[in-house]
């Protein structure tokens, strides 16, 4: 009897089911994790103790830092876009329709979109590796120690910044995107004019859209800064450690916009 | 101010590392835990601190502010000295908007040169040696005047001459503030210079109690083995976790 265990034990099956229950357990761990965080935050918010000198600290660092690297994705997926799709529809005979479908694809999906993924990379990474090496070198733990809350210290601002600043960072780049459009439209095809252009750019677009871009961006920023901050903050070990809070971070970020992305897609859009 | 510990317990991934320890610190005093890496000892600091819940036992301090002085210093990196030492001022619930910026500056300035440093304000950790940073870290303990002082090895990763001055201030700062403490060392010189009392921990279990001067008695096999830092003995390295 003891042998067939031992034999069950040693087993591929057996190790790939005990390595794929374990990763089943931490996803579930990482979710709570996050999801108590969340509460935490709301906590703080709802009783108003913000730490407001935190907060200009890091929404300057959300906003200023990551605007280079936005700018120039969002405006370059929105070239791409306009390169491709603005001879084919002079062709089809639907040039007044170009400038709606580049702002269209922006304003309600690449836009905010293809920012969060900038966002993720340049200030979801920094905030976790951050918040790792906290954690890593007994800082957070010093917090605790001092009576003051990590929550309130560190994720609080951070959260709030990304809620805040995200939207401000989408219309910049989103608007900077469309522009890049019409100019590469123009650039690509000899009868698109400017005005022919913005013209279109207003014709399918209504302020819902854009009320609906921002809400999203919002709880884009949120969330990226949520994650994180969560998954820096559950770091484990040293410099490895750090490494993978950090990976995990970026991973779980990525997913999280896309299924809240789903989410806004079939609350208004559907 | 006296701190009671009764038959405390921890579990880490099935491993008991505090089995049913109990002891006690009269106010004032200093007692020193000592024992192998991995004996439970930071893990005795980080419950008395309300890092760690204990899986049982029971912890009686009586009221009173507990701070903790970290092995590695622990300082934010992202804040200069001024605001480290001032960090619990200016955010904790209760101190928030008591001080103004020039009662904080004079605050600070006093808890520093109660480790004797000044002028190192503006300067950020990374720009301080290891002994600095480890004073810093005392400055930043002391600052709300707690009546216990946690130190989980103040003396790790310094020079002798460092770690005899860090020893100096934590004997200062007991006799100034008349703070409890409790030293988590394996320095020698901190036990027999720092320590009125020491507990000496092994497998989850307290194998010695007694005063520095019967440690060095060298009657007991565990404390024997520990002074003349024998692998031969009662206490294998196995099970301390290395």
């Amino acid at each position: 009897m003891a042998n067939v265990k031992l034999y069950l034990k040693q087993s591929l099956t057996y190790q790939i089911t005990l390595m794929f229950l374990k990763h089943v357990r931490e996803f579930f761990e990482t979710f709570g994790n996050i999801a108590y965080r969340f509460c935490e935050v709301l906590k703080y918010i709802i009783t108003f103790q913000i730490n407001f000198k935190q907060l200009v600290e890091q929404a300057s660092r959300f906003a200023v830092d990551s605007l280079p690297i936005t700018l120039s994705i969002v405006s370059m997926t929105s070239i791409i876009i306009a390169m491709q799709i603005a001879p084919e529809m002079v062709k089809q005979g639907a040039k007044d329709y170009i400038g709606l479908l580049v702002s269209l694809t922006m304003v309600r999906e690449l836009g905010v979109v293809m920012s969060g993924f900038a966002i993720i990379s340049m200030i979801g990474s920094a905030q976790a590796s951050e918040l790792a090496t906290m954690r890593v070198t007994e800082q957070i733990d010093a917090m605790k120690a001092l009576k003051v809350s990590p929550f309130k210290y560190l994720f609080l601002p951070r959260v709030l910044s990304g809620f805040i600043m995200m939207p401000f960072v989408v219309i910049i780049s989103s608007a900077l995107g469309i522009i890049a459009g019409g100019l590469t439209t123009m650039a690509a095809v000899k009868d698109v004019t400017w005005l022919c252009y913005i013209t279109s750019v207003w014709q399918g677009l209504y302020i819902r859209d854009i009320n609906i871009m921002l809400f999203k961006a919002a709880c884009f920023g949120g969330c990226i800064s949520l994650v994180s901050s969560s998954c820096g903050y559950d770091a484990k070990g040293g410099a490895k450690g750090v490494g993978i809070a950090t990976t995990k971070a970026v991973v779980w970020s990525f997913v999280t916009i896309v299924v809240v992305d789903c989410i806004f897609a079939v609350a208004f859009y559907f | 101010m006296s701190i009671k510990v009764q038959n405390l317990t921890k579990e880490f991934d099935g491993r008991k590392v505090l089995d049913n320890i109990s002891f006690t610190v009269e106010k004032g005093e200093i007692l020193s835990i000592v024992g192998f890496s991995g004996s439970g000892k930071s893990t005795i600091l980080k419950i008395l601190c309300g890092l760690l819940e204990p899986d049982s036992g029971t912890i009686d301090i009586d009221n009173g502010d507990v701070a903790m002085v970290f092995q590695y210093s622990a300082l934010f990196d992202s804040l200069n000295v001024f605001d480290n030492i001032s960090f619990a001022l200016q955010e904790r619930k209760e101190f928030k908007g008591k001080f103004t910026k020039e009662e904080l500056k004079e605050i600070v300035k006093k808890s520093l040169a109660t480790v004797g440093l000044s002028g190192i304000e503006d300067k950020f950790p990374h720009e301080l040696s290891g002994g600095m940073q480890k004073r810093v870290s005392l400055a930043r303990a002391i600052v709300t005047k707690p009546q216990f002082i946690l130190y989980d090895e103040p003396t790790a990763g310094l020079d002798p001459v460092a770690s005899t001055v860090i020893e100096d201030y934590i004997l200062h700062l007991r006799n100034e503030t008349k703070a409890t403490s409790i030293v988590v060392t394996h320095q020698m010189s901190t036990i027999t210079r720092c320590s009125d009392k020491l507990i000496m921990l092994y497998d989850g279990h307290i194998v010695f109690r007694g005063t520095p001067e019967e440690l060095l008695k060298q009657d007991n096999p565990y404390t024997k083995q520990f002074v003349s830092a024998s692998i031969e003995g009662p206490m294998k390295i196995a099970a301390s976790g290395y």
